[in-house]
């Protein structure tokens, strides 16, 4: 029987945890956070079905008997001695890192206003808003007009991101959605300068926003957001499709900020000589048939950590590192 | 008051930009109300690039419905009876608009 550790208790982590301790290996899941769940823990409605997100983190937990969970466990290195790893303390003969992602720091735009203007939130201060039923803005009225701004913080060399983060769009338009159907008299519109709604179910969702809710898409990257006397945002974009420079007044902007590599990738890649990307989240040992590797045999890789994913696919990739790890250790 | 600026000794231009909160959106809204498909619009040019009169004449009707959905209403009353109704269009969009009795709902929204 051999022992495994898994940094980061999110749903890849889980995933993976679950398929290796069904394995019969001793699964040791170190999560930096006090509970398990990840970002996933966190929010409310997730696209292409809009379910519960907490339907999804107590599903993976069912998977979780037998395997040993640290929690406020912040892994910052792992030590390496032959074939054998230490992390935090703990031995192990395999490591998966199931790192995650961390969220764009908004104030990094700063012509967005996030932090400068009351009415400007993230897409993560949306969520929150909209599972506490309270869209509001700050002098508490519930707004008339939402903005969605998407790539935030994605194709932006300004912000040394060049990637797409791939799940933004979709959750623009999941956001859409949930806010017509709450507040069916408050206008949406999208900021968007294409739609990337690549998954199943996702572009039907696209289209539902459209048909049913009334979503409106006007293709265009915001340049600047100006706050008005009436704390009232004015927002200039180009309509591209028209080719002619608008503004336009919003209640409230929503920021849909994309994601950026662990705080912890930087220090685990040190540690033992790791390998990232250009776009800084870790680098697999091959993009097509090795994409749960690492350069160093016995540290496995799973979810965000290498590049933005959606949930599901966090959960698949995390099953198919425990199934590396699997065939590695026998 | 209301300023004549044509009777000034200089030029001056008039602002270029769509003010979206100023737009009258009424003609499209009428329009959607009767023809829905329209909702669904999502701007790629399919239909544009098979028109029979765009191949002939500046009429753009990908551009026509972006004008209706920012308000340029004038523009779009202008433009509107270039289309031949061939109904060419409809064969193409894979949005499933009904572009044809769009463009005859905005006929008959303008008429009114």
């Amino acid at each position: 029987m051999a022992n495994v550790t898994i940094i980061g208790g999110g749903v890849a982590g889980m995933a993976a945890a679950g398929v290796l301790t069904k394995r019969g290996h001793e699964v040791t899941l170190m999560e930096r956070d006090s509970k398990l769940g990840g970002h996933v823990g966190k929010w409310y409605k997730v696209f292409p079905d809009i379910t519960d997100a907490s339907e999804i983190v107590d599903e993976l937990k069912g998977d979780l008997n037998g395997v040993k969970i640290k929690t406020n466990a912040d892994v910052k290195e792992i030590e390496k001695s032959g074939k054998k790893f230490k992390v935090n303390g703990t031995s192990a003969d395999a490591v998966l890192i199931a790192a995650g992602f961390e969220p764009f720091d908004a104030t990094l735009k700063e012509e967005y206003g996030y932090g400068i203007y009351d009415n400007v939130v993230t897409s993560l201060e949306l969520d929150e808003m909209l599972k506490t039923g309270k869209l509001k803005t700050k002098d508490g009225k519930t707004p008339k007009s939402v903005g969605l701004v998407h790539c935030v913080g994605s194709r932006d060399e300004k912000v040394n991101n060049n990637y797409c983060s791939r799940v933004c769009c979709t959750n623009v338009i999941k956001s859409g959605i949930e806010i017509k159907e709450h507040y069916p008299g408050t206008d949406v519109f999208c900021f968007y300068m294409d739609v990337r709604a690549y998954g199943r179910g996702y572009e039907e969702l696209y289209r539902k926003s459209q048909e049913e809710c009334g979503v409106t898409f006007i293709r265009s990257r915001l340049s600047e957001a100006n706050e008005n006397a009436d704390k009232t945002l004015l927002l200039r974009v180009e309509d591209t499709l028209a080719g002619k420079p608008m503004k336009i007044n919003v209640d409230l902007l929503v920021l849909m900020v994309g994601m950026c590599p662990s705080v912890n990738a930087g220090s685990l890649k040190n540690s033992i000589g790791l390998e990232t990307g250009d776009d800084r989240f870790f680098k697999t040992k091959n993009k097509h048939s090795a994409n749960n590797e690492s350069n160093i045999p016995g540290v496995f890789y799973a979810g965000a950590t290498t590049g933005p994913k959606s949930i599901v696919e966090s959960i698949t990739d995390g099953r198919a590192a425990a199934a590396e790890i699997h065939s590695y250790l026998s | 008051m209301t300023i004549d600026v044509s009777k000034w000794p200089f030029g001056v231009n008039q602002d270029n930009q769509v003010d979206f909160d100023e737009a009258d959106k009424s003609l499209a809204m009428a329009v959607k109300a009767k023809d829905p498909t329209l909702k669904l619009c999502m701007g790629c040019g399919t239909c544009s690039a098979g028109c029979t009169a765009g191949a002939l004449t500046d009429f753009n009707i990908r551009q026509m419905f972006l004008l209706l959905n920012r308000g340029r209403n004038d523009e779009v009353a202008e433009k509107i009876n270039n289309c031949m109704l061939c109904g060419k269009c409809i064969l193409g969009c894979p949005r499933g608009v009904n572009t044809r009795n769009v463009i005859l709902t905005i006929r008959e929204v303008l008429e009114k």
